[in-house]
This record gives structure tokens, C-alpha cells and sequence, in this order.
């Protein structure tokens, strides 16, 4: 239950009340508060013994969001068509009627706001009248009215019926020309539940070479049959249809969606495989090439670790054993991954990071910080060290990195690195105030006393006394540079 | 109790009342005690209807979630089902019925209530698995346009936009017109309509047709409204992506995110530098960094389309860029997502060679400096600084008209026009002196809080000539916005 009052929570936040106004007489907090007792109160009613029942989320859609489907109206109003259906009169009292002469109210005072209006009992009998259409867009009617058991309305007629709610058997439209009336008068009628029907109906007696020619001159019917097709998941004809129309890209989406649905990973590997050659555009391309190459290289590490894990002679496992499979991980996850397991392997492995880094052409920035979040999470700092250092061709060393060196800090920060190998890296942070801040902040005590004795700003250094210990080396070095 | 809907211009109470009607009578026509099982995300729009007391007044005795298995005891005659129109819902209602044990005395009865439509769909795959029969009541609740507040109504409708303009599916805009029938035939026929976009040209067309084959609908009650403004979301894709600055906005955007103030405000910067045209057409430091430390998808997904947006499109290279470290950090599979974006007008590639965006943003006034949140003279003010399109078209479709703003109307996609609806005669609304008039906003795809306290902050405003009343398909923010067009990922468990 509690997925459901969480999401219960975030539909409710999504929908308050008043904003920002100039004169706020009205106590939203209590129109919210009694609204807010409604839905609540919804929810105490609900049984809810069966708590240990799997909550299943019906289409990995969060609760909270509708897909509305194909619908279908059932108008009570009359046409030229059809003025004499009785059943008008039987189904009329659902709505307020409305009458032909304005009441003893007056109506446009009725509608102006803030006035305290009558209680609606007194509304509805101010409006209502015998005699006077009504006019609603749904009504429901007596279940015998949904049957259809006339045989000759027209194309037109059929449609107007069907917009009604009443079932009508389409098989007597055998001609080719008849069918296509049909489909052209439902989509003129907008009705989407109605389109549906006849698509039904086409889809099944015609052949799906006319069916598919038809459907080319006509966009709104063929949108329908797709979204149609894809809600029944009738994948195939689907594909067909596309193919067809010659949409080859969404044809390649399409199929390439699919890939969700399997969840072996050898046959979701052999699937990705087969996408390859689908008509992508040349960048979409090259990222199904890497989907495949990637899960076909997880399949290979995740198996050749699982059984270095079992055999428990791999130090780094044993130490940190694996919380989950690398299978179906993004690429960036992998490589961390890779960092964290494999780190010193040769560029020759597939489990390799360097192998990883060319293979996807990953760019050195990403890598740098990846391969930096990894080592410092097992506190390596020579690793760490490594990674940003350079050697000339004189041989002289210095550091480096493609990022700012305040990342590196904060991901050392962030990995509770000692303040020894923190000051080293704040010490190389280019900006002079980020700097101190960070110095200042991680208390890397040498580096704030350095960076202020550059600045020659002796003020700030005796203010900074006070912040290091009582005869420390630092209180000395301060002292030191103050005193010459 | 009713007070918040009947404090605005126009009573929406009508519009509650009238829906509250049809559910008693469905109750009643299930004679005896009953028991409803809830699609979960009804109870929401039905809260705002009715409460549990006019449930158990019809005999309500017991309330359930819908799902799977068999259905929990409870000593009832009847058990309705309360569901949208979805398939994946059909298997689960299936599955409660097929395990209803029907040696136990006594039986309960069947029904099922389709919200806000029936469905053939549904109804042929209940028969399939042999259900169908087993309903006595098969009915629909429409429930289209829903009072939130007194000037607010929503369709709360999430796939509205992503089936308009990604699937070319125009069922959301058929109910739209619906929904606007049903006001005019509680308020009136509205004489004057005009729109920008795609969306707003088929649903006016759906009107005056649905108006002409239903000539029964005259009515003489004195129109509420004087004009219908029909906007689509992608005449303002804007708008959603940025941070909203109201109070409720705020509230809305940012309530179950664990942001830290700093990142929030870095966040901010951002995005008000692409709105004044800062670099938009460059790769953006902030949001590599974001990615690199894997922040929420969605944030990233919201910063590239802002920017995209605010550029008219991204050029290639800063596309792809961004493309390939997004599938390169979050997994592959988020291709179909950004597909969709680029599809939505979202995330795209710059065709046109054209920014578009900083004319407009300027004959518009849509970035305006010397804001003031505390005493604020414009709209600008729900966004600190920038005035949401959508509003700023309103405001200007009022006074002086949009004639002035042609050329600018022109770059924003889709069609624009005006229709005249014919009143019956004496039925003409004669304006008193200084009665303002009242305009239906209606945003097709959705709306967001900041627009909907930018509007009325135009209501309030004194000399403004004219108050609004806003009607959605659905209530955004950007996340939830972005969420429903990104793919779904999990596969289906059934």
C-alpha cells in the first residue's frame, strides 16, 4: 500500500489548489484539507488484507498516469437521422434539462461568481422543464438498445449508430467500396472507438496488400491501426505495416523496442545482434552496434567473475564481494566496474578498463573520472596519483587532468580520502577563491597558509590562526611568514 | 463545501453537480449493497467529484484496489468495477472474475464502469476471455472536463500530448470537443473562437461539426463565456521545461526530489541563461557535469530541451554530443526515448540554420529585466523574469488583438485562426460598463502552474477587461511532462 499512497501523495501534490493572488479571502487550506479528506478517505475503505500480495505495476507505468485507449461515445442527442427514437425520452433524465425561457432566477446572475447561489436542488429546479431537449454527450441506455439487428443502414448510417454505442454487425459490407465509405465516415466522425471497430473489421476481410494501399492515402486511419497495433502488440504486421509504408527508421525502433521484452540475456544478445543491420540513421547506428558489443562483453566478464568469485581466490572479490551482475549495465557503469575489478589488467582483456576505453571510444574525460571515482573508493591513492600524472620528454613529472581539479577533489571528498591526499589535489585547483574555499572547507591547513602568503594578504593569514591547533606545525609556518 | 467552485467568474459547480448525477444514478441502477473496485488512478479525479459519503449513501460498503487475484471477501450483492478503458486493466478485471468462486452463496453480482469511456477494444477482449457475459452493467462514467478549482478545469489525461503529437492520434482532441460541448450546453454557446496550432485547428473543426449534427444543442442560456482561446503545447514548448518560480509551481516541481539548495540554484542559472539566449549554442558545462555525476535522467533530459528550444534546435555535433554521453551513462536503450523527444519537437537537430527563438522572445517581451517578484507588474514574474508564451499570446490576443503580432505568429508552428459561433438571436451578450470579459483558455498537451497563476494574475489585474478561466488536458510540470514521453522501459508483467 504504501507505493500507492506514495504515488496517492505526488498525484495529490500535483494538483492543488490556488497560486499566487492579490486578495486571498478564501481559506484554500481548508477547500484543500476537505478535497484532500475525499481522497483520503478513499483510501481508508480499501481493503487491504492482502498486503503480502505482489503489488504488480501493471505496465511499468507509475500510478498516476493514463494512457487513455481507444473510446467509445454514446451521444443522446438527436440527429436529422434518427428524431424519433423513443429511447431519447427514457434515458433524458440524467442530465439537467434546460429551459426554453429564462427562469424566475436570472441566469447570467446565477453565474456571476461570489454571489451565494441556491443550493443545487433549488438550481436544478429552477432549470428544469418538461419537454426541453436535453442535450448530453453520454447517456447510457437499456442494454437491448446495443443490439442491432436491422439489416439495411447505409455506410453512414452504421457509423452514426456506432457513435451511439450500439454494436452493429459490419459483415454486410462486402464490397471494397462499401468498406472504404465505412473507414472514410468513421474518421470524419472522429470517434476514436468507432475507427477501431471498422479496422477491426478491415483488418480481417481484407487482403493486406489492399488494406495497407488504403491505408497509405488515408493518415488518421493508418495512426489508428498503428497505435492499435502496437497496444494489442500485434508486433508483426505491425512491422509489415511500416515496411510498407516505407518508414524504415521507425520500422528499426520498433523492432529494436522489442529487445525489452526478452530478458535471457544470450537471447537478448543474439537479438541486439540481429538489429545491427536495421535502416537506423548512421548515428543511431553505431549506438545499437555498442548495445550489442557491450552486453556481449558483460556476458563474458559477468561469467568469467562469477567464477572467480566461487573460487574465492581473487583477493578483490573476497573483499568486496559483487552486489549485483554487471549484465544489461549502462557503459559508464561497466567501465566503473571494470575500474574497481580490473583494473591493472592489460589492454588485452575484454574485462579491461583501457579495453573498455577504446573499444567505445570513451573520451578521457569520462574516463578520468570514472577510473578516479573507482580508485578512491578503494582508497588507492597511488592509482590516484597515477592517473594525473605526466611525464615530459625531459622527464620531468607534473600533474594534469582533463577536468577541473576541484572535481577531483570533491570525489575524493566524497570518498572520505585523508586530508594528506586531499591537499594535494586542492593545492592544484586553478581558481584562486575556489580554492580557499575548498581549502578552507576540507581543512587543508598548508594549502589555505600557502595560497594567502602568495596573495600576500597578511590579514586573512593572522585571521587563519585561529582556526589551526595551538602549537602546531601549521600555527609555526604561519608564524614563520608573518614574521619575515 | 462547494465554495472554492463557485468562487470564480463562472460556477462550475453546475459542471460537478451534473457529474455527480450520473454516478448516483449508475449506483442506483446496482441495486442493493455493493462493493467498488478501484482502478488506482481514478480515485484521484473521483475524489474531486465525490466524496465517500455520497458512495455510501448509494449503498457503497466496500472499496477495493484492482488487482490480480482473487477478489477479498466481503458480504456484498453487487461488485463494480471502476476502470479505464486499458487493456493491461481488462486482464487483471479478467482475472478477478475467473477466480470468483461461484459455489458461494450468495453470488455476487458483476458490473463494470468504463471512465471515461467504453471501450470496444476492451470490451472485445473481455469476451475473448470469456467475461463479457459475465457483466450485467456495462456502462461509461464520462468524466471529461473535471472542476479542480473555480477557473481551473482538467481532462487529467497524461498521454494527451504524447498521442497528438507523437502518434498522430487525435482521440484526447475529440474528447476535448466534447468536454467543450458539454460546457456550452451548461454555459452557453461561446461566440467567439480562436487558436494557434494543429491541435486547435481539428478541435474547433470537431466543434462546429459536432454543433452542426446536432442542431437539438441550441440552447438560450446567456453565454458565460465570450471567447475560446485553443492553444496547442508545442506553440509554447518552453514554457513546461523551466523551473517554475511560484509558490505552487515550485511546490509541484519540486516535491520529491532531493535536490541540494546549491545544485537547485546552479540549476537555475542554467536555465535562465538559455531563456535570454546565453550559449545556447554550445555544449553546456553544467549539464556535462550533471551527467557525468549521473544526475536524474529526467533533469538532464529537461536541461537539453531547453536548450535545444531556446536554440530553434541544436547543430548536429552538439546533438550528438549530448546524445552519446546520455545513452553512454543511463544505457542504450534510452535511444527510443530521445527518438521521441526529437519526434515531439523537443530535442532536435537545427534544420532551418535559423534561431527563431530570440525574434520572438523579443517582439514578445518574453524576457523582461527588472522584475518584481514582491510587486510584480507582469507576468514575468512566475518565471523571475521570463513570461511564459503561452500567457503573453493570450494576453495580447485581448488587447490588441493578434493582427499585431503576425509575423511572430508565423514562426510559432501551426496553423492560427478565428471562428464565429452563430448565437440565436437575443441571445447577443450586451458587455455592462466595465464587466470584463470572460476567456476559456484551453491548453491542449497541458498547462502548468506558473501559467495558470500568470493568467490570473491577469484576471486580477485592474483595467485588465478580462477574466480567464483555464481548462487543460492536462496539469503538468516538466517532469511529469518529459516522464510521459519517455518510453517505458520495464517489460509488461503479464
Amino acid at each position: 500500500m504504501s507505493r500507492a499512497r506514495a504515488d496517492e501523495e505526488e498525484y495529490w501534490h500535483s494538483s492543488k489548489f490556488r497560486a499566487f493572488t492579490f486578495d486571498d479571502e478564501d481559506d484554500e487550506l481548508s477547500q484543500l484539507k476537505e478535497s484532500k479528506r475525499a481522497v483520503n478517505s478513499l483510501r481508508d475503505i480499501v481493503d487491504d488484507d492482502d498486503d503480502d500480495l505482489e503489488r504488480v505495476s501493471w505496465s511499468g507505468e507509475p500510478v498516476g498516469s493514463i494512457s487513455w485507449s481507444i473510446k467509445e461515445t454514446a451521444s443522446s442527442s438527436t440527429s436529422s437521422l434518427e428524431g424519433q427514437d423513443s429511447s431519447l425520452q427514457r434515458g433524458s433524465s440524467s442530465y439537467a434539462a434546460f429551459p426554453k425561457q429564462v427562469s424566475s432566477y436570472s441566469l447570467s446572475s446565477l453565474f456571476k461568481g461570489r454571489n451565494k447561489l441556491p443550493s443545487f436542488q433549488s438550481l436544478s429546479d429552477a432549470l428544469s422543464d418538461t419537454g426541453v431537449k436535453n442535450y448530453a454527450p453520454e447517456l447510457r441506455r437499456p442494454k437491448a438498445e446495443y443490439k442491432d439487428y436491422s439489416s439495411d443502414w447505409s455506410p453512414k448510417d452504421t457509423v452514426r449508430r456506432m457513435q451511439r454505442g450500439k454494436v452493429c454487425s459490419l459483415e454486410r459490407f462486402r464490397s471494397l467500396q462499401d468498406k472504404l465509405v465505412l473507414l472514410d465516415e468513421a474518421v470524419a466522425g472522429h470517434d476514436g472507438n468507432v475507427i477501431t471497430a471498422v479496422l477491426i473489421f478491415l483488418k480481417r476481410t481484407l487482403r493486406r496488400e489492399i488494406l495497407f494501399r488504403e491505408l497509405e492515402v488515408r493518415q488518421v486511419a493508418l495512426c489508428h491501426l498503428i497505435h492499435f497495433l502496437k497496444e494489442t502488440g500485434e508486433q508483426k504486421l505491425l512491422l509489415d505495416l511500416l515496411r510498407f509504408l516505407d518508414k524504415t527508421e521507425e520500422v528499426a525502433l520498433s523492432q529494436y523496442r522489442e529487445h525489452l521484452n526478452i530478458q535471457d540475456v544470450e537471447k537478448r544478445r543474439e537479438f541486439l545482434k540481429g538489429c545491427i543491420g536495421l535502416p537506423f540513421s548512421a548515428e543511431d547506428t553505431s549506438h545499437i552496434q555498442d548495445h550489442y558489443t557491450l552486453l556481449e562483453r558483460q556476458i563474458i566478464i559477468e561469467a568469467n567473475d562469477r567464477h572467480l568469485e566461487t573460487a574465492g581466490q581473487s583477493e578483490i572479490f573476497r573483499k568486496y564481494p559483487r552486489k549485483a551482475s554487471i549484465l544489461n549495465m549502462p557503459l559508464v557503469t561497466t567501465l566503473f566496474y571494470s575500474c574497481f575489478y580490473h583494473y591493472t589488467e592489460a589492454e588485452g582483456t575484454f574485462s579491461s578498463p583501457t579495453n573498455l576505453k577504446k573499444t567505445f571510444k570513451i573520451p578521457d574525460k569520462q574516463y578520468v573520472l570514472t577510473a578516479l571515482a573507482a580508485r578512491a573508493k578503494l582508497r588507492a591513492w597511488d592509482d590516484v596519483d597515477a592517473l594525473f600524472t605526466t611525464k615530459n620528454w625531459l622527464g620531468y613529472t607534473k600533474k594534469k587532468a582533463p577536468v577541473g581539479f576541484h572535481r577531483v577533489v570533491e570525489i575524493l571528498q566524497r570518498n572520505n580520502a585523508p586530508v594528506q591526499v586531499l591537499q594535494e589535489y586542492v593545492r592544484l585547483v586553478e581558481d584562486v577563491e575556489t580554492r580557499l574555499n575548498l581549502a578552507t572547507k576540507y581543512k587543508c591547513h598548508d594549502v589555505v597558509i600557502e595560497t594567502y602568503r602568495d596573495l600576500k594578504d597578511r590579514i586573512q593569514l593572522t585571521a587563519y590562526k585561529c582556526k589551526v591547533e595551538r602549537g602546531s606545525a601549521e600555527e609555526e609556518k604561519i608564524n614563520s611568514i608573518l614574521n619575515n | 463545501m462547494a465554495a472554492h467552485l463557485s468562487s470564480g467568474r463562472v460556477n462550475l459547480t453546475a459542471l460537478r453537480e451534473a457529474g455527480r448525477r450520473e454516478l448516483r444514478e449508475f449506483l442506483d441502477k446496482c441495486a442493493g449493497s455493493k462493493a467498488i473496485v478501484w482502478d488506482e488512478y481514478l480515485t484521484g479525479p473521483f475524489g474531486l467529484i465525490a466524496q465517500y459519503s455520497l458512495l455510501k449513501e448509494h449503498e457503497v460498503e466496500k472499496m477495493f484496489t484492482l488487482k490480480p487475484g482473487r477478489l477479498p471477501q466481503a458480504d456484498v450483492k453487487n461488485v463494480i468495477f471502476f476502470v479505464r478503458p486499458k487493456l493491461e486493466l481488462m486482464d487483471i478485471v479478467t482475472d478477478n472474475v475467473l477466480r470468483e468462486d461461484r459455489g458461494r452463496s450468495p453470488q455476487r453480482d458483476f458490473h463494470i464502469l468504463f471512465v471515461p469511456r467504453r471501450s470496444l477494444l476492451c470490451e472485445q477482449w473481455l469476451k475473448e476471455q470469456g467475461v463479457l457475459g459475465s457483466f450485467i452493467h456495462r456502462e461509461q462514467y464520462s468524466l471529461d472536463l473535471i472542476p479542480f478549482d473555480g477557473d481551473l478545469l482538467s481532462m487529467e489525461s497524461e498521454s494527451a500530448f504524447k498521442e497528438c503529437y507523437l502518434e498522430s492520434d487525435q482521440t484526447s482532441l475529440y474528447h476535448a470537443a466534447k468536454g467543450l460541448m458539454t460546457l456550452q450546453a451548461l454555459y452557453g454557446t461561446i461566440p467567439q473562437i480562436f487558436g494557434k496550432g494543429e491541435c486547435a485547428r481539428h478541435v474547433a473543426n470537431m466543434m462546429i461539426r459536432m454543433k452542426r449534427e446536432f442542431p437539438g444543442s441550441q440552447n438560450s442560456i446567456f453565454p458565460v463565456f465570450d471567447t475560446l482561446l485553443l492553444l496547442d503545447r508545442n506553440v509554447d514548448l518552453l514554457t513546461p521545461l523551466a523551473t517554475q518560480l511560484t509558490y505552487e509551481g515550485l511546490i509541484d516541481e519540486i516535491y520529491g526530489i532531493q535536490n541540494t539548495s546549491e545544485d537547485f540554484f546552479d540549476n537555475l542559472t542554467v536555465e535562465q541563461e538559455f531563456m535570454s539566449g546565453i550559449d545556447t549554442d554550445k555544449v553546456n558545462n553544467y549539464i556535462e557535469d550533471c551527467i557525468a555525476q549521473k544526475h536524474p535522467l529526467i533533469k538532464i533530459l529537461r536541461l537539453v530541451c531547453l536548450q535545444s528550444v531556446c536554440n530553434s534546435g541544436l547543430k548536429q555535433k552538439v546533438l550528438d554530443h549530448y546524445k552519446r554521453e546520455i545513452l553512454q551513462t543511463y544505457g542504450y536503450e534510452h535511444i527510443l526515448t530521445l527518438n521521441n523527444l526529437e519526434k515531439a519537437g523537443l530535442l532536435k537537430p537545427q534544420t532551418s540554420g535559423r534561431n527563431n527563438y530570440p525574434t520572438i522572445r523579443k517582439t514578445l517581451r518574453l524576457w523582461m529585466d527588472d522584475v518584481n517578484e514582491q510587486n510584480p507588474n507582469d507576468i514575468s514574474y512566475v518565471y523571475s523574469g521570463y513570461a511564459p508564451l503561452s500567457v503573453r499570446l493570450a494576453q495580447l490576443l485581448a488587447r490588441p488583438g493578434w493582427r499585431s503580432i503576425e509575423e511572430v505568429l508565423k514562426m510559432l508552428p501551426g496553423p492560427h485562426f478565428e471562428e464565429r459561433q452563430q448565437l440565436p438571436t437575443g441571445l447577443q451578450k450586451k458587455r455592462q460598463h466595465g464587466e470584463n470579459r470572460v476567456t476559456l483558455v484551453f491548453f491542449l498537451g497541458g498547462v502548468t502552474y506558473a501559467e495558470i497563476a500568470a493568467l490570473r494574475f491577469l484576471s486580477q489585474m485592474e483595467d485588465g477587461g478580462t477574466e480567464y478561466v483555464i481548462a487543460t488536458t492536462k496539469l503538468i510540470n516538466g517532469t511529469s511532462w518529459i516522464k510521459s514521453l519517455m518510453e517505458k522501459l520495464e517489460p509488461a508483467p503479464f
